[in-house]
């Protein structure tokens, strides 16, 4: 049973889909017992593989015996967690377990008479996603590309907003050209080394002369522009914006979060493991650009963050800055900014959770998504804020949240490799951070206050459609205006992972280098 | 070098106060409760803090650990608590039970809203105080260091009305933006420069480093106006904005709480992270020493042309934390000595100040300098107790402010120092020229025509306002006839001369 965690960790949502498929039929009270079971299966297979990986290093598995002996490597399906994966998976797995708690009753409202299929494309999304983070396999990985990022696109589409179905279409658009260019990119891979193995095309390409040509190059920038698209690297992130501010709120919490993460884990991935650092490093040299590119993603993130008057398109752009972060980190090219980046991914992961779920209910809450109005919120939702709260000081980088440690590990990178423009754009990007969350938390602590009115100057020209809303506030209970239980404890649990993320850093650190020990960054890094 | 105890007090008395600021939320509706709670926890936190001093004037150092390193990854989490950090304790924790006492009586007297808010947050804010005080090394500081910018910063912005929102924006932008954008990268350079040592036990951090001038002066440029709580100029216009707050906070977080966590924080750079033989090496701390002497004298200047007392009370507080932050950059003994003084001598004159201040606005409904006059008959105490303050912060005799300024003074004759030796005697003039109008005005000259004439008798504040006023004065006098504990605190710092 251990040695079959990897499979069943990919199985479980996968049947659990075809299940929702066949017995759920248009019954919520049936799919959501098995999407919570499905994911439970999940994260525990996740929680082993963590333990295995640390205990006995890489695990390696062969989809129905193919490739150990009766083929040759690189026929087979192989997946292959390591140090590097483990985490990851462990985040996808909680992630989608606690917005399967949040979506307990919002699927049924946001997404009525689908509800069955949002829960199959739900669990089928995680099947492509944990796919993606365990594949062995070039072609693989963009197979489980194509089923995560057509699951997304209908889960986008799902809500009830007509521009939620345009930015759907726009997305599609953008994330089949990334998906042609990284199949077009280990086409010429395959051409050059004959093999579809991570591990196999890196030992082919250790030999200069199919090392140095010119198809690997152009196979490398092919992948890498396909997956910059993919995460919304800047400037190719058009398509991010819209899609997940439409989409059902449900959809955002679970896209958010996951979706740019796991792709820019397959930068690093294709970086460090299909290249290898030397490679990328030194043969093709553009760390520098690379860096400045993300500089560039950070600025421009937080700057058009700065410019949004709707809180989720606020976060979505932050969500560009974020990812300037981790592809700046990656590509310092040295063993700090590595960690760093591979630190900023479950961090980000769980800061961005938290967020998207808050601002989620103070959306419904207040049906309202601008931030001039989310006045007095900190009296009428105290714990819904406070979660809130917790995700700004982790975007802020305030310790001891794990978004500070982030910072931490990145800006050593960052000033080990003598790159201050980036070290600068992280500084800014902070500065910027508290800029934008501070403003949210003034109008949310100062608002509209009818029981104690001061009578202050706070006079926007915004519509005054939850008036009757704001009159009744001064409940007998403090947790009278919160949100349900089904959408609060996620967001509590995530604020509370956020913290002891960052407060036990230590450890996890601890394990990336373990992944870094076997993908080694240093030695081979240049300035 | 000295041994090590190994406890948990420093925790206890850090958490004192944050265990206490659910209860507060949960008796927000029992009042006498929630007041209890406050001076429960203000108690017991006294008493940890106490129960520590032995150990500490014993030559000892406590450490406590609360989160490991995990093999140097990271800096752990830990507490150190040595002769700095329990002099600054014992000041913010005893100032606290005076102050809770003063906050109840003003905050009643004014019928302010929202009290239970306040008082968490107080409490709150206690705690991250002390977290600083007993940091065991520079990550730890930094953490403590922005909970307390965030925890003060609900206080600050109490009153919820515009010119709150502004106090309150100028605030966290500048200890935010600063403390993100100098001291952050500040800390990571001295984590690389280092190999990983943050910890203030032992040699300074960089003692051993190749530093050179250029960077050595950058970064300490980058930590002193990284920790901008201590006002150095030009990084100082949060402090005179952060007065729109209620005035216990004034008194209480305003000068002695958060701007003394970042002269402390200055205090810590020069001592544990460069090292005075560093310093004196490079020979960059000059440059702190005449940006220190420039905010000292021209925010006494500010000071003179201000009307509103407790702005005048500001711009006097920015002058003086730059005499603490003149007296380290001095490298002498003898002045760090007198600054680590300074710190207590100062916060005990200047909380005597605001709580005047906000007796006289909760007794009067005054908060000008110019509408003061004849004050001193009907509030005889609050006057007498402000003249005592005044005093202090001077650095007239009687008063304890009078022995830290000597050692500061004592020190910069050591160091050759006589340019900045003046800036010392000059600025206690203008201390002087800013002070003593305001209790001339009260005392002799006669109050307004328009005023109804004081019909002889007293009209005090409450006596919650009064009491913790006269209770620091009296200190303020006491501290200059037993100054032993300071001396022998401050003394364990510098090498024990």
């Amino acid at each position: 049973m251990p040695d079959q965690l990897p499979a069943i960790l990919l199985l479980a949502p996968l049947f659990g889909a075809l299940i929702t498929g066949l017995v759920g039929n248009g019954d919520h009270r049936r799919c959501f017992p098995i999407l919570i079971a499905s994911l439970t299966i999940s994260f525990a297979c996740a929680v082993g593989l963590l333990g295995q990986v640390i205990e006995n290093g890489t695990v390696d598995y062969f989809m129905g015996g193919w490739g150990t002996d009766r083929a040759p490597l690189g026929v087979g399906i192989q997946l292959r967690v390591d140090a590097l994966n483990a985490l990851l998976l462990l985040v996808i797995t909680t992630v989608a377990l606690l917005v399967a708690v949040f979506s307990l009753r919002r699927a049924g409202e946001e997404n009525t008479e689908k509800t069955p299929q949002f829960y199959m494309l739900f669990q089928m999304l995680c099947v492509g996603l944990l796919g993606i983070t365990v594949t062995a396999d070039a072609f693989n990985l963009f197979v489980l590309v194509e089923v995560s990022s057509l699951t997304s696109y209908a889960l986008v589409a799902m809500g009830s907003k007509p521009r939620g179905t345009v930015a759907a279409f726009n997305y599609l658009i953008m994330g089949t050209i990334g998906a042609s260019l990284y199949l077009l990119g280990v086409g010429y891979l395959y051409m050059k080394t004959g093999t579809l193995n991570m591990v196999g095309i890196h030992e082919i390409l250790l030999d200069p002369e199919v090392g140095q040509s010119s198809s690997i190059f152009v196979a490398f920038i092919l992948i890498l522009v396909g997956v910059w698209i993919k995460m919304a690297f800047f400037p190719l992130y058009g398509w991010l914006p819209n899609a997940y501010s439409y989409c059902p709120s449900t959809s955002s919490c679970l896209l958010a979060p996951l979706m740019t993460k796991v792709s820019v884990y397959v930068m690093i991935r294709v970086m460090l493991s299909v290249f290898g650092a030397e490679w990328v490093f030194q043969s093709l040299g553009w760390s520098h650009t690379v860096v400045w590119l993300a500089v560039i993603a950070i600025l421009a993130g937080s700057l058009l963050a700065l410019a949004q008057v709707e809180l989720k398109k606020m976060l979505c752009y932050l969500i560009v800055a974020e990812v300037g972060y981790m592809v700046g980190g990656a590509w310092l090219a040295n063993h700090w900014g590595m960690v760093g980046s591979l630190y900023h991914i479950l961090a980000d992961a769980f800061m961005t959770l938290c967020l998207f779920i808050a601002a989620s209910i103070f959306i419904k809450r207040r049906q309202a998504d601008r931030i001039d109005q989310l006045e007095g919120l900190f009296k009428k939702m105290p714990l819904t804020t406070a979660g809130f709260v917790v995700g700004a000081l982790a975007m802020i980088g305030v310790p001891p949240t794990a978004g500070f440690f982030s910072k931490w590990y990145l800006l050593r990178g960052g000033i080990e490799a003598g790159q201050w423009g980036y070290v600068v754009a992280l500084l800014v990007s902070s500065l910027v951070n508290a800029v934008l969350f501070f403003r949210i938390i003034e109008i949310a602590y100062f608002g509209k206050n009818p029981v104690e009115s001061h009578g202050h100057g706070h006079d926007d020209d915004h519509g005054h459609e939850d008036e009757t809303q704001q009159g009744q506030v001064g409940g007998s209970t403090l947790l009278s205006g919160e949100g349900r239980p089904a959408t609060l404890i996620p967001l509590l649990i995530s604020a509370a992972i956020v913290i002891l993320l960052g407060v036990f850093n230590g450890p996890i650190v601890e394990i990336i280098q373990q992944a870094l020990d076997g993908l080694p960054v240093i030695g081979t890094a240049t300035r | 070098m000295d041994s090590v105890v190994h406890s948990s007090l420093p925790l206890w008395a850090c958490l004192a106060s944050l265990l206490a600021a659910p209860a507060i939320v949960l008796f927000r509706r029992e009042l006498f409760l929630r007041e209890a709670t406050t001076f429960v926890a203000a108690f017991v936190k006294f008493a940890l803090v106490l129960a520590m001093l032995p150990i500490v004037t014993g030559g000892k150092v406590i450490e406590f650990t609360l989160i490991e390193g995990f093999g140097g990854i990271v800096a752990p989490i830990m507490f150190r608590v040595d002769g700095l950090g329990m002099l600054f304790a014992l000041v913010a924790s005893s100032l606290w039970i005076v102050t809770s006492l003063y906050a109840i009586g003003y905050m009643r007297g004014l019928h302010e809203h929202s009290q239970t808010r306040f008082f968490a947050f107080f409490a709150i804010s206690l705690s991250a105080t002390l977290g600083v005080a007993f940091a065991g090394n520079l990550l730890t500081l930094y953490l403590f260091y922005e909970m307390l910018s965030l925890a003060t910063w609900p206080l600050v912005t109490h009153h919820q009305d515009k010119e709150a929102r502004t106090g309150g924006r100028t605030y966290l932008a500048y200890l935010l933006g600063t403390s993100i954008g100098f001291a952050l990268p500040a800390l990571i350079f001295t984590w690389i420069k280092s190999g990983g040592d943050l910890s203030f036990a032992g040699d300074a951090i960089l003692a051993s480093t190749d530093l050179g001038p250029a960077q050595g002066l950058i970064l300490l440029l980058a930590f002193c106006f990284g920790f901008s709580k201590a006002g150095m100029m030009p990084f100082h216009s949060w402090l005179p904005g952060a007065m729109v707050a209620p005035t216990p906070v004034s008194a209480l977080l305003h000068a002695v709480a958060v701007v003394k966590v970042g002269v402390f924080c200055v205090i810590r750079v020069f001592t544990a992270v460069f090292g005075v033989d560093l310093l004196a090496k490079l020979g960059v701390a000059t440059v702190i020493s005449w940006i220190a002497a420039f905010t000292v004298i021209v925010s006494s200047l500010i000071a003179m042309s201000q009307d509103n007392l407790k702005r005048r009370l500001a711009f006097s507080t920015i002058g003086q934390l730059s005499y603490i932050v003149l007296g380290v950059s001095l490298l002498s003994a003898h002045a760090v000595q007198g600054s680590m003084m300074h710190i207590a001598m100062h916060a005990f004159g200047k909380i005597t100040l605001f709580f005047c201040a906000g007796a006289i606005f909760v007794a009067t409904g005054k908060k000008y300098v110019s509408q003061l006059s004849g004050l001193g008959k009907t509030m005889p105490i609050t006057m007498g107790a402000f003249a005592i303050g005044a005093m202090s912060v001077t650095g007239v005799p009687p008063t304890g402010g009078l022995l830290s300024k000597f050692y500061m003074v004592w020190g910069a004759a050591d160091a050759q120092q006589f340019a900045l030796l003046a800036v010392y005697l000059v600025s206690s003039i203008l201390n002087g020229v800013y002070f003593f109008p305001v209790v001339y005005r009260a005392f002799f000259k006669p109050a307004p025509a328009g005023e109804a004439p004081a019909t002889g008798g007293l009209k005090e504040a409450p006596v919650a306002c009064v009491l913790p006023l006269s209770i620091t004065a009296v200190a303020s006098l006491l501290l200059f006839f037993f100054p032993g504990l300071l001396l022998e605190l401050t003394k364990l710092m510098t090498g024990g001369q």
